[in-house]
């Protein structure tokens, strides 16, 4: 290690500068001034460092002290990170509450990782084996919900000259290699550097949601990264809680980067009390949160994206499907803006630094499906789901822009769609995904083989509604075609039945595919008997009349268990009601 | 003696910008650090340091810096951040936007002195926000609930009546709301006759006892603003989480707050950000707006009401738009309403309460609550698409169902919206508003669903 001392010499807002660093190394942390706060290298020039820190910087005087180990920002990965909250540098926030009452004051230290916490390891590995990076070596029950498979960090291996078994804590090592390596049950991580794997894999699985207008209509790849821009009040937050709530990964990752306070209250409240739908267990058990609000050091939430991505890709390489989510990346991009301009860096659009999209893509690229290190098959993966809030709702700005060149799929939020209430408010023709056509042998295999043919004639049936909708506009709907008009009302159920769903509803807020395809099934067959209806002459005012349309409206308060059933008797009745309208 | 202790002053100012003085040598000095600026005829002005560069120090001079010149004027560092004196003693009283009484009465002695700029409540140590204030308003009451602990703004335009509503809010949250209840002000750059409606309404409403007013007008220093509402929040925070109070604080005109930014900033020569004003708006605001909310274990709570107003009423500016972004929702004020002589005239299509769910149902206001809000809403968005429609194709071109809607809108802002001075139980509002869904199918939907 690297020792370099040096004096402030200037501070304007988060960046500290300090003189007489010669030989100090780029993006290593440092302690700064009389109440070492921490702070890393963002640039060196002659014997000049400038420093983000990542504590409030009030009170720093010209002339103090600042000293470099020479070591990067890092994390502590291990036993513990489940159900934990930690700020953008990874302090335990719970622990600093305990230690220094209800707020945030400066230069508090608390291990991020309970050092002295005793877990029970169970070795699958013993004296002898030969072991390299990503081997696992045993299991810890780390919650009830997750085994946290301990491994051979990457860089180290050998054969295994003792381990241990039985009762072990943060503070000894677990297992010890005949070079005299060992190995400890914690280990440290760079959170800028993306943690090695064999291989990625395409995208072959969806990342189940639960929410019909993403599952059917707009899907993300397991390991894909979908992006979820929109307005103030359009539905991000809520998006990324649901996703929290139901998805189907087995752990979640959840980065409150510059977003509120009480958002994070009510997530933190909630979680211990709310069941994760695979397990039946206390949501909180699968769950890491990272939070910086947006009223914490502007520095600390740069960082508190890779603090969550290096967390994410730790339990990926566990083997594990990982969902992190990002509330908001454009907050992110905001704070290293901030720092940007106090360096006098030659600003790019909007006043972002010109190396904007490559970090984000840093970002981004760090998520996908691999083939985890080690010498044992098996795949995990990170799926980033970020939410992206352009200012004044304007998606042309560069945040959002810089995120659709790595985004697979792209969840448009519409205010206009907010404003009545339909929620999600995905304009889903402005949206995308990319995914699709890698997906479609899955839906074929999984759900139902007709499955992507109703989805194509849910799109269309989508598409022809933004038509009349125009067309309304001009002529009024009276003068509409009466084939039109049931097309239309088709499209308006198909929108208030399917695509509009309550993330606050117990039944609705979870969809199973099954319901999905059923519920697709039901409404293309309302359109069906109705337009033979139409045909043999029935009034289209008795046709729009007809009562079964509530009826299939009120699909989503069936629950997923026993939907299917539901469904075909709902389909019979949509037949025989329709058949049994008289002529004309 | 250590040296520490040797009071410095400091003759070395460099350059004089805007309300901004750059002083060299400083050796003593610590970012945030309040100064002492003596002017050559005795005048004593009040600084704070910016930001430090090498020996040169960026200070910003509250009261301005006409009148200081780069040979006479001093600097003296106090070795104190911006503070402020708390004391139960400040109730009822008038106080300048950096704290100091202009009501004529004697000093106030503090029980002790608050950084202003307070300190980030830790996400771990934040109560989630519950419980339901009824503000008397059915726009606000029946479909954008207000929380304590909320952080609720609204959105105003030039010559839209904010300050009435804000006022009626407090004067009809007060009744609903407990004993330890109190209201503090803060004005920012407002007219002396905002300033006189202001008092004559709170006395008027018998609150006065219970106010604290910091008020800093039009022809006050533009730099006071800056510390005006953090100053009214640390005394609510001392008011809410030391004392036990729910505290509502209305912060008025957060439009004139964000020019002072604008102004420190381009006198800084700061890359701007969008519209000119500073890159780091949303992390200023945040630090404001964020100090809402309740603590676990404490008894108070601080809700906060901003105003502000949207120039050329558009809602995408970015003082708007990065209040939506930090805020707990928004309240609306419509021109178009406001012309048809509806008060209040909120426009509730792009109003929102983000903590609504939290406060709403059974035990709270009523079972059933949400049910009601989401079906007036969107009937209400549907007639005003209908309303939409028939500026083009005429009322011929409507269907009969596209009529109740019509019918319907109407309806809801004349009663249900305008209400005018009435205070109405959350009772009363959503028996009304069950009584107006009667008109249009969403409520057939809800019947038979029962
Ligand atoms: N899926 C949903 N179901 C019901 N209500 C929703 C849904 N999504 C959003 N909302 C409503 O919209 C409000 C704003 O959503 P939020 O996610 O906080 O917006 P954003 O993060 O985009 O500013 C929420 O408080 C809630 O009332
Ligand atoms: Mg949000």
């Amino acid at each position: 290690m690297k020792e370099t001392r040096g004096k402030i010499y200037g501070v304007a807002g988060p960046t500290v500068m300090v003189k007489g660093m010669t030989g100090a190394i780029m993006n290593t942390v440092c302690l700064v001034g009389r109440h070492g706060l921490l702070g890393e290298i963002i640039r060196i020039k002659d014997d000049m460092a400038t420093l983000q820190v990542y504590e409030d910087t009030v009170g720093i005087s010209v002339g103090e002290d600042v000293i470099s180990y020479g070591d990067p920002l890092s994390e502590t990965l291990g036993p513990g990170l489940l159900a934990g909250l930690f700020d953008g540098i990874q302090r335990p926030l719970d622990k600093i509450r305990v230690a220094a009452g209800g707020f945030l004051t400066r230069g508090v230290k608390v291990e991020a990782l309970d050092i002295d916490r005793i877990w029970d390891f169970t070795p699958v590995r013993k004296k002898g084996d030969t072991v390299s990076p990503g081997d696992i070596l045993g299991t810890i029950e780390e919650t009830e919900r997750i085994t946290h498979r301990v491994m051979v960090p990457p860089g180290l291996g050998g054969v295994i000259k003792e381990i241990k078994s039985g009762k072990v804590s943060g503070a000894e090592y677990i297992c010890m290699l005949e070079k005299g390596q060992f190995i400890e049950l914690y280990q440290e991580w760079p959170v800028r550097r993306p943690r090695p794997f064999k291989a990625k894999l395409p995208p072959e699985e969806p990342f189940i949601t639960g929410q019909r207008v993403f599952d059917t209509l707009l899907p993300v790849a397991e390991g894909g990264t979908a992006i979820v821009p929109g307005g103030f009040g359009t539905g991000k937050t809520v998006v990324e809680q649901t996703i929290a709530k139901f998805s189907r990964s087995d752990i979640v990752v959840y980065v409150g980067c510059g977003e509120r306070g009480n958002e994070m209250s009510e997530i933190l409240s909630d979680f211990p009390k709310l069941k994760d739908p695979t397990s039946g267990l206390p949501l909180s058990l699968r769950t890491v949160i990272v939070v910086n609000t947006s009223n914490m050091p502007v520095a600390a939430r740069e960082a508190s994206i890779f603090t969550g991505i290096t967390i994410a890709e730790y339990f990926r390489d566990m083997g594990y499907s990982v969902a992190m989510l990002a509330d908001s990346i454009s907050r992110w991009a905001e704070a290293l803006r901030e720092i940007s301009s106090r360096l006098e860096e030659m600003p790019g659009e909007e006043g972002f630094p010109p190396y904007l999209a490559t970090q984000l893509g840093m970002f981004y690229e760090r998520s996908g499906k691999v083939m985890c290190l080690g010498s044992e098959e098996r795949t995990g993966s990170v799926t980033v789901i970020s939410a992206v809030s352009p200012p004044g709702g304007d998606f042309s700005e560069p945040v959002t822009q810089a995120s659709l060149r790595f985004a697979g799929t792209l969840w448009a939020l519409d205010p206009d769609l907010a404003y009545r209430r339909h929620f999600p408010a995905v304009n889903w023709l402005a949206s995308f995904s990319l995914f699709q056509a890698e997906l479609d042998d899955w839906f074929g295999r999984e759900v139902a083989e007709d499955m992507v043919r109703l989805r194509n004639r849910l799109y269309s049936l989508l598409q022809r509604q933004t038509e009349l909708k125009d067309i309304i506009q001009i002529i009024g709907v009276e003068a509409l075609q009466e084939s039109d008009r049931l097309t239309l009302e088709a499209a308006n159920l198909a929108t208030e039945a399917f695509l509009k769903q309550s993330a606050f509803s117990e039944i609705d807020a979870f969809n199973t595919y099954e319901k999905q395809y059923w519920m697709l099934k039901a409404i293309f067959a309302y359109l069906e008997s109705a337009g033979e209806a139409l045909e043999r002459g029935v009034f289209i005012e008795t046709i729009l009349e007809s009562p079964v349309k509530w009826k299939l409206a009120r699909m989503k308060d069936e629950p997923n268990e026993g939907f299917s059933t539901k469904a075909r008797a709902l389909i019979g009745e949509v037949v025989s009601e329709f058949s049994m309208l008289e002529e004309k | 003696m250590s040296l520490d202790l040797i009071k410095r002053q400091y003759r070395t100012l460099a350059t004089i910008s805007g309300p901004l003085i750059f002083v060299d040598r400083m050796t003593r000095g610590s970012l945030g650090e309040m100064c002492v600026v003596d002017l050559p005829e005795g005048e004593q002005r009040t600084g704070q340091i910016l930001q430090l560069m090498g020996e040169r120090a960026v200070i910003q001079v509250l009261e301005g810096t006409s009148g200081i010149d780069s040979d006479e004027s001093s600097v003296l560092p106090t070795g104190e951040t911006a503070r402020v004196g708390v004391s139960m003693d400040l109730f009822g009283r008038v106080l300048n936007g950096f704290g100091e009484p202009i009501d004529g009465l004697p000093p106030i002695v503090p029980d002790e002195y608050k950084d202003i700029n307070g300190l980030p409540m830790n996400p771990a140590a934040r109560e989630k926000p519950d419980f339901f204030v009824q503000t008397g308003i059915s726009a606000i009451d029946g479909l954008n609930t207000l929380v304590r602990g909320q952080k609720l703004p609204i959105f105003s335009g030039a010559g839209l009546p904010a300050k009435e509503l804000a006022l009626q809010i407090v004067r009809q949250a007060r009744v609903a709301e407990a004993e330890e209840f109190a209201v503090i002000l803060g004005a920012m750059g407002i007219t002396s006759r905002e300033s006189f409606f202001f008092r004559r309404s709170l006395e008027e409403a018998g609150a006065l006892e219970r106010t604290i007013a910091f008020i800093n007008q039009v022809n006050d220093p533009t730099i006071e603003r800056l510390f005006t509402p953090r100053i009214a929040l640390t005394v609510a925070e001392y008011l809410a989480f030391e004392r036990g109070f729910h505290v509502m604080v209305v912060l008025t005109d957060m439009t004139s707050y964000c020019e002072s930014l604008r102004e420190i900033g381009s006198a800084r020569e700061e890359i701007p950000g969008r519209r000119s004003y500073p890159g780091y708006m949303y992390t200023d605001l945040a630090t404001l707006y964020e100090r809402a909310g309740r603590l676990k274990g404490g008894k108070g709570s601080v809700t906060l009401m901003p105003i502000l107003t949207m120039p050329d009423d558009d809602i995408t500016h970015p003082i708007p738009d990065l209040t939506g972004y930090i805020t707990e929702g928004q309240i609306v004020l419509s021109r178009a309403l406001h012309r048809k002589g509806i008060y209040p005239p909120i426009d509730v299509l792009p109003c929102l309460s983000r903590l609504m769910n939290l406060g709403i149902g059974k035990g709270k206001t009523r079972d059933g609550h949400r049910t009601i809000a989401d079906q007036l809403y969107s009937a209400y968005a549907r007639g005003i698409d209908v309303r939409r429609l028939v500026t083009i194709v005429g009322e011929e071109g409507l269907s009969d169902l596209d009529r109740r809607y019509l019918a319907f809108s109407d309806d809801f802002e004349r009663r249900f919206v305008g209400q005018g001075w009435e205070d109405r139980s959350i009772d009363d509002t959503l028996d009304l508003g069950l009584e107006l869904l009667k008109a249009v199918p969403e409520r057939e939907a809800v019947a038979r669903r029962r």
